[in-house]
């Protein structure tokens, strides 16, 4: 009886430790822990060239991460991108004439996109479009301006 | 030449009865599982020595292999620059595939092969025939309980690897190769995503507790009932479970990471 009780308790030691595990994993190693997906709302952009661009790639204010890219479609009638975000419902004071841009981390880091606040007194809410956009800066065409100005200079 | 394929056939046509006999006392395992989980007392005597017993050689390789992970990763990751991303590399390598497979042949080696050689063992030492005299059913007292108990503790163990792994690269990137702690833990958080990494990774574990088991009391169970015969089982049961871990790996990466 008396080591029946000793295995019962380390067995109870080692689910919990077992548990302990999964919910590290869950809380510090993945994003879920920083994750609000209740509460957020969706707003939607047109680009004419995501460039690298993903699903779940960040969206961004100031440098601070506001939401994520959830959605990324091809309109056929437009040929433009059609991208959703779905920005956290903590960040709901964002003037509805606000800009997206497509930007780069570092030189080849992940793309993102980054809001630049507006000044209207309407503020973005569900479903809502931003209609000033700025598409991914593509390092070909670039070297290839530079390259071309480089010529016409001299 | 048709000797040759006589042979063939013969080898094919028994591997295919093993099967039918393996699926047959997966059945009934299923059939006395309510039974068992009444009796509690009796699934933690073999979590105590199936999943208990298994902790210290998990926690120990886990963390080694993390650490390896980390020197090896920031080998690479320095030539880019990109030595941040090294918590992405050992938290995904590890959470996807490195802490359910290698766990799953730990737990192979470590408590399968014994639940071979037990189960093996009292077949030839007719305890088995013994409890059926006295009408206790081995499939409901001996070879269930040992089938959850695996079941159970294999997901938590690779729960564990995975933990443990994380950690040992934290030591080695953050304490020892001077990587900033910070970015360290959020590129990690920003890459590592609940569902895709964390539940498919315990999916995994979940699935290959469940053949290692399986593949451990069958070949007890069915073992030739001689000191030879559960030699054989045993080894058979280390062999055919690194197969089946390796090769349902394989298919199961291909199904959930296979598009992105």
């Amino acid at each position: 009886m008396h080591i029946s009780r000793t295995v019962e308790v380390i067995v109870g030691f080692f689910v919990a430790i077992g548990f302990i595990a999964l919910f590290f994993l869950s809380m510090q190693v993945s994003n879920l822990g920083s994750l609000n997906s209740d509460g957020g709302y969706e707003v939607t952009a047109r680009f004419e060239n995501i460039g690298s661009l993903k699903v779940r790639s960040p969206v961004t204010v100031a440098g601070v991460k506001v939401g994520r890219v959830s959605e990324i479609e091809f309109d056929s009638e437009t040929f433009e991108a059609f991208v959703t975000m779905k920005i956290d419902g903590r960040f709901d004071q964002f003037p509805l004439d606000s800009s997206a841009s497509i930007l780069t981390a570092g030189l080849l880091g992940e793309q993102y996109i980054g809001l630049d606040p507006g000044g209207d007194d309407e503020l973005l809410v569900n479903q809502s479009e931003l209609e000033i956009t700025q598409s991914a800066l593509l390092l070909e065409k670039i070297i290839g301006q530079f390259l071309f100005s480089q010529n016409s200079d001299e | 030449m048709l000797n040759y394929f006589q042979r063939l056939g013969v080898t094919s046509l028994s591997v295919l009865e093993r099967l039918g006999r393996a699926s047959i006392f997966l059945c009934k395992i299923i059939r006395y599982t309510p039974g068992v989980l009444l009796r509690v007392r009796l699934l933690a005597a073999q979590i105590y020595s199936v999943g208990v017993l298994s902790f210290s050689i998990i926690i120990i390789s886990g963390l080694f292999i993390g650490m390896v992970l980390a020197l090896q990763g920031y080998y690479t990751l320095s030539d880019f620059g990109a030595e941040e991303a090294l918590g992405v590399v050992v938290a995904a390598s590890l959470v996807r595939e490195l802490g359910p497979v290698v766990a799953a042949l730990l737990f192979a080696g470590r408590a399968g092969s014994a639940l071979t050689a037990e189960i093996g063992l009292m077949k030839a030492t007719e305890q088995l025939s013994g409890m059926e005299m006295m009408a206790v059913d081995p499939m409901a007292r001996i070879v269930t309980p040992r089938f959850l108990a695996g079941f159970i503790s294999m997901p938590l163990l690779a729960s564990v690897f995975s933990a443990v792994g994380v950690l040992g690269g934290y030591f080695i990137g953050v304490g020892l190769l001077g990587i900033d702690e910070g970015s360290f833990w959020s590129q990690m958080q920003a890459k590592v995503d609940f569902h895709q990494d964390i539940m498919n990774g315990l999916i995994k574990s979940v699935l290959f507790g469940w053949v290692v088991t399986w593949i451990a009391v069958f070949e007890g169970y069915d073992a030739i009932p001689t000191s030879e015969g559960v030699s054989r089982a045993t080894t058979r049961t280390v062999v055919n479970s690194a197969f089946a871990i390796l090769l349902l790996d394989f298919i199961l990466t291909a199904l959930m990471f296979g598009g992105v």
